[in-house]
């Protein structure tokens, strides 16, 4: 990785989602390069774990397969896997970002055959699934992971499973004295695209995500719905592979709350309406899904595919903040108390699932920010001159959907193209 | 080309391929029938050892057109990327040997089926030509901005900020548009606790002090004619006077007008001064000038404010908007702050069905609004009974389940916005298509946004003066993963014309906007394609001898690239062109190519497959697959080793609709027993990347069956399919069912 030129005329993009591709591909198809960071071992983010988008119900890989190819023709562009930005020092036009790359003991020369795989043994949870699953100690971590090319899980370097890998590739693919790089790179803008992360649902005590299996939060779902997700795309419930027909969808679970997240997540209704419609595609008239909602927030032209829910008859709609879940033994029901307040009753309503839609919070700690930025309460970056020519793009800016994280990183990319256009223009 | 073209072969023997298939078998083949200069094999091609055997013959003038045998075009392209010359991949790993079970039995026709791919990219490299750029036009980093509110002025800032110069083309005659009208903005920065300054003044001074943004006040745009990196914009001043500048790309931030309140009779607007929208009630406050606002209608004080929320929209009532505009209920929170700042003691009561204050800040707002005593009631409003005295609002209080009643001494309607689109240059085909579709009501929320509507840009395109719209009437993109693009090149939409927003995100929109803008006209400077096929440097021409002059290209191209000239011969206009192959999918007469892409590429590949005679018992099944998801698709089925029949040959295309029906035909005459086409989904929630070419593919195909019974066939031998790139199980699906079929129905029998 020590062979990225990196310039203060280079952009550096911190965040290889879709915030961070899409600035990164703005940039360098404009003529700029770009050094794009990514944390996990291939690009694409939070959406590659998505089965289907609002409102249109299509396929986020579809975008991201014109995405890898953009970024597969695209010489300015350099992409650093398994890497994390540990600091970034220095001012506008002139950053120097020192970054940590972890070994993947998989070099170049793969060519995503998957023989490491056959041949190693050990087992591990898998997090492209939320560890609903395992995969092998040697993985591709999905169909369409960019780049193309396998890891090695830290935890079988020592082992026998390791000499099986390196046994098994016949291209000398397999490093095992892979180590921990730490390289320094400079760059003339930043844009920060860290994105966010599920909040964690096992804190909501009252939903009681930790005790009872069948409640589920909705990033899980959405895996579950993948042919080659954890459940092979059956939509079943965790405890006993029961067909779940009966669906409650929680609203805010998390948001809005102080206890919990202050701000309001803004994808979680629509996610829940859209996956209102994956139980309908599952089991047509058998299915039946109840949303508890405080608002809807169907925002400009999502209205329609609100309308769109609430016309479906087996689709219920309640206005209530749900108090707890509790879960019936014999059944293993969760079973969802509170008060209708749409006219003050009180229900203990049985579900087969209860999905929690958890909202977002940002990947990267407030407390714990690496880079000296303007960060509020919520931990979203503000807008602020103070930040100098670090951009936030995405999600790490407040919480976004894909079509406003994208709007939002292009932008961000024009704010990075000032700078080093600036700084172009005071050395040329 | 006058170069003598030099075809080598470089078969990879990697990952399986040569322990599964006869290497030696496909270099005799490659060289005897592919008519290769010469054929190499390696085992481990994409090492550097392997890439370096190929850069070398190429450095030494030894290969203009190169087959890489190995692995999918989509897989180890950093490897396999070499300049100037042009390459063709044939797929032996994911579309061969991981979708046949490794067994004697399947040996030989696995076999076949990798002789196959070696002769077809043999025969598409063969009639490929390494594409080069135009040059037909230069770099012009001028951009023109339509629309001189916040959006605009935000958008040509962003881009001289850049060094992108700009022309913003205001119709009034002053800056600022609807954000220029508010009091105050809603707040935009941590702890989005009040209202804020709007900044529209610092943002037309700072216009004003950059040089490089010019300012056309009382101006239009008369006509757009060109390209993206050559556009002739006319501006036209009220005077009458006009003047010609050219610019490389177009940001149309035309705003929004508010929604007509008049058609809320019911809400007493109109009956009484005290009945307002919200933009009214700015320009009372503005009016008021720090003073406290008075009641309209008597100029007494005002002790009870109600707003109502939704008024006119999100609702299926005639004359009504049916979607939510996002800002309003930001927008009550902060006019009843207004009150609320300068008097505790007023009352203000926001009467909402779903309070819409999404977002880290939206949130904080509202609760500074609670803080503050506003209070939130949710119900539908009725009916406001306008009275001498203060006026009733009737609501039903959908917490407390009842009808009851408010006073107000002023009631503000959150009224939505109207996008300024322009004319849809598809709304007749629409409003047709809508017809047909019995029962299907056209949206009447609709119907207002397209009455009494002028041009906004005057674009002299054969496929009408204005950027199409979505629903609705706004011009917004239908893709979520890329919501600027337009179907129009070069020219972007942002701000409330595209999608209802407020001022915060008009400004992300405007910036993002202009960001693309340079995009389109750094590329367009170096004959590049824009979205989706960055970068692509083939560009559609045609042989003029040829062409019949039928339209049909210049129709159909779902970008209105193409324009006609005065001898109505069809005018490319490169730069506006996506390279998705519609028109050449739709000459009937096939005089339109791409250097590297041609119906000779494809074609070529159709015919040149070795086809066994009808009694051998292997049929032949030809898939045309849309590069961007069916064929990865079946690249993953490959991954994942799911199999399908080994009587397949898979072709990728750039789009569906870039499949000429001569190929099918062509294919039925040369003796393939069944045809699959694998594309997009189409219809209002289209996948298709270029929007229409699935549709126009599936309605071409739809007219093939006549053309079957001409040849005695049955229809079930040509199949056209939505596949999506997640159908990884689905398409080997179809495959394998397309072979069961001719199983039944017998092989076709036109094997020569």
């Amino acid at each position: 990785m020590t062979d990225i030129v990196a310039t203060n005329q280079t952009i550096l993009v911190v965040g290889g989602g879709i915030s961070g591709i899409t600035a990164a591909l703005e940039a360098a198809e404009t003529g700029k390069d770009v050094v794009l960071v990514e944390k996990r071992p291939f690009i694409g983010g939070r959406i590659t774990q998505l089965y289907k988008y609002f409102p249109k119900l299509c396929f986020p890989t579809c975008g991201l397969e014109i995405n890898q190819r953009r970024m597969k023709a695209n010489a300015n562009l350099s992409i650093v896997t398994m890497a994390e930005v540990t600091d970034i020092a220095g001012s506008t036009g002139d950053y120097t970002a020192i970054i940590k790359i972890s070994p993947r003991y998989v070099n170049e020369n793969c060519t995503g055959c998957g023989a490491c795989a056959d041949a190693v043994e050990a087992e591990f949870d898998n997090e492209f699934n939320y560890d609903m699953d395992k995969r092998k100690g040697a993985y591709l971590p999905y169909n369409m992971a960019h780049p193309q090319r396998y890891v090695l899980d830290p935890r079988v370097i020592g082992t026998a499973d390791a000499d099986k890998a390196k046994e098994a590739c016949k291209y000398g693919a397999i490093d095992l004295d892979m180590q921990e790089e730490t390289i320094e790179l400079k760059a003339g803008a930043v844009v920060w695209a860290t994105g966010w992360r599920p909040y964690d649902a096992g804190k909501i005590q009252p939903y009681g995500y930790d005790r009872i299996d069948n409640v589920i939060t909705s990033v899980e779902l959405e895996r579950m719905m993948d042919p080659f997700g954890p459940t092979g795309g059956k939509l079943v419930r965790p405890s006993d592979g029961k067909e779940a027909k009966n669906v409650a969808f929680i609203q805010c679970a998390g948001s809005r709350d102080r206890n919990h997240l202050r701000h309001c997540s803004r994808i979680c209704c629509m996610a829940s309406l859209k996956q209102s419609t994956y139980i309908r595609e599952k089991y047509s008239d058998d299915g039946q899904v109840t949303i508890y909602y405080i608002d809807i927030r169907a925002i400009d032209r999502f209205e329609d595919f609100y309308k769109k829910v609430q016309d479906d008859p087996k689709v219920k709609f309640v206005k209530s903040k749900v108090a707890k879940i509790e879960e019936d033994k014999a059944s293993g029901n969760p079973v969802c108390h509170g008060v209708d307040t749409e006219g003050y009753n009180r229900y203990a309503e049985a579900h087969d699932l209860v999905v929690l839609a958890v909202g977002m919070e940002p990947s990267v700690d407030k407390d714990n920010f690496p880079v000296d930025i303007v960060i509020n309460q919520d931990g979203f970056i503000e807008p602020d001159d103070a930040n100098g020519g670090i951009f936030a793009a995405g999600s790490a800016s407040d919480a976004l959907d894909v079509n406003r994280a994208v709007q939002h990183a292009t932008a961000s990319a024009l704010r990075a193209i000032q700078i080093v256009n600036r700084v172009a223009g005071t050395e040329g | 080309m006058a170069d003598e073209m030099k075809m080598g072969t470089y078969i990879c023997t990697g990952c399986g391929i040569g322990d599964r298939l006869d290497a030696s078998q496909m270099e005799m083949i490659a060289t005897r029938e592919g008519k290769a200069t010469y054929a190499k094999t390696h085992d481990f091609l994409c090492s550097q050892a392997g890439v370096d055997m190929i850069q070398a013959d190429i450095d030494a003038g030894e290969v203009s057109n190169a087959v890489i045998a190995a692995c999918s075009r989509r897989a180890k392209n950093e490897a396999f990327n070499f300049q100037d010359i042009a390459v063709s991949r044939a797929n032996l790993r994911e579309g061969v040997i991981w979708v046949r079970p490794d067994t004697d039995e399947a040996r030989e026709t696995t076999q076949e089926m990798a002789d196959d791919y070696i002769r077809m990219a043999c025969f598409e490299a063969k009639h490929m030509h390494a594409p080069k750029p135009s040059d037909e036009q230069s770099l012009n980093k001028h951009l023109l901005v339509v629309g001189g509110g916040i959006t605009g002025m935000t958008a040509a800032l962003e881009a001289a900020k850049a060094g992108y110069p700009a022309t913003i083309v205001e119709k009034t005659g002053q800056l600022g548009g609807m954000a220029g009208r508010l009091a105050k903005k809603i707040p935009t920065r941590s702890p989005y606790a009040n209202p804020a300054e709007t900044e529209v003044a610092d943002l037309i001074a700072e216009i004003e002090a950059n040089s490089n943004v010019t300012v056309c006040l009382n101006s239009t745009v008369a006509k757009t004619e060109g390209a993206p990196g050559r556009f002739d914009v006319e501006i036209a001043t009220e005077s009458g006077s006009t003047s010609t500048i050219q610019v490389g790309a177009v940001i149309q931030a035309s705003g929004f007008k508010p929604y007509d309140a008049n058609q809320l009779p019911e809400f007493a607007y109109g009956k009484t001064p005290d009945v307002v929208t919200q933009a009214e009630l700015e320009d009372l406050v503005k009016a008021a000038n720090g003073d406290a606002v008075k009641r309209p209608s008597d100029g007494k004080e005002i002790s009870e404010v109600v707003f109502v929320q939704c008024a006119g929209q999100r609702s299926d009532k005639e004359g009504h908007l049916s979607y939510c505009s996002g800002f309003c209920c930001n927008a009550s929170i902060k006019q009843a702050m207004y009150f609320k700042d300068a008097n505790a003691g007023i009352d203000t009561t926001v009467i909402f069905t779903d309070l819409r204050t999404p977002g880290s800040g939206g949130e904080d707002f509202y609760r500074s609004g609670q803080q503050k005593g506003v209070v939130f009631t949710k119900g539908v409003v009725s009916e406001v009974e306008p009275g001498s005295d203060g006026h009733t609002v009737k609501f039903k209080d959908l917490i407390l389940d009842e009808d009851t009643a408010i006073q107000a001494d002023l009631v503000v309607l959150a009224t939505g916005m109207l996008p300024n689109s322009g004319v849809d240059p598809y709304a007749a085909e629409k409003a047709a298509a809508a017809e047909e579709e019995e029962g299907e009501e056209a949206d009447k929320g609709d119907v207002v946004a397209t009455v009494d509507v002028e041009s906004i840009l005057n674009l002299d395109y054969r496929q009408g003066s204005d950027v199409p719209q979505l629903v609705h009437g706004f011009t917004d993109s239908h893709f979520i993963c890329f919501p600027y693009e337009t179907r129009r090149t070069g020219i972007y939409t942002a701000g409330p014309v595209r999608r209802p927003m407020d001022i915060a995100q008009a400004r992300e929109d405007a910036t993002g906007a202009a960001m693309k803008a340079i995009h389109a006209v750094e590329n367009a400077g170096k004959g590049r394609a824009a979205h989706p096929r960055s970068g692509d440097l083939s560009y559609p021409t045609f042989r003029k001898e040829g062409c019949t002059q039928c339209k049909r290209c210049t129709v159909e191209c779902p970008f209105g690239a193409i324009n006609e000239d005065e001898e109505r011969y069809p005018t490319f206009n490169e730069s506006r062109c996506r390279r998705c192959g519609t028109c050449m999918g739709a000459c009937p007469v096939r005089v339109i190519s791409f250097e590297n892409y041609s119906v000779d590429t494809v074609g070529a590949q159709i015919k040149n497959v070795d086809m066994p005679d009808e009694f051998d018992e292997k049929p032949r099944i030809l898939v045309l697959a849309c590069e961007n998801d069916a064929y990865p698709a079946l690249d993953m089925a490959g991954q994942n080793h799911i199999e399908y029949s080994a009587f397949v040959r898979v072709i990728p295309v750039r789009c569906l609709g870039s499949v000429n029906t001569i190929w099918v035909t062509d294919a039925l005459n040369s003796g393939y027993d069944g045809v699959i086409l694998m594309g997009c989904q189409k219809g209002d929630d289209y996948q298709c990347h270029f929007v229409k070419g699935s549709e126009l593919a599936h309605t071409r195909m739809s007219k093939i069956d006549d053309t079957l019974q001409q040849l005695n066939l049955e229809t079930e031998r040509v199949m056209t399919y939505e596949v999506a790139i997640t159908d990884v199980q689905r398409a080997p699906k179809l495959i394998n069912e397309m072979a069961e079929t001719i199983e039944k129905i017998g092989m076709s029998p036109f094997k020569f």
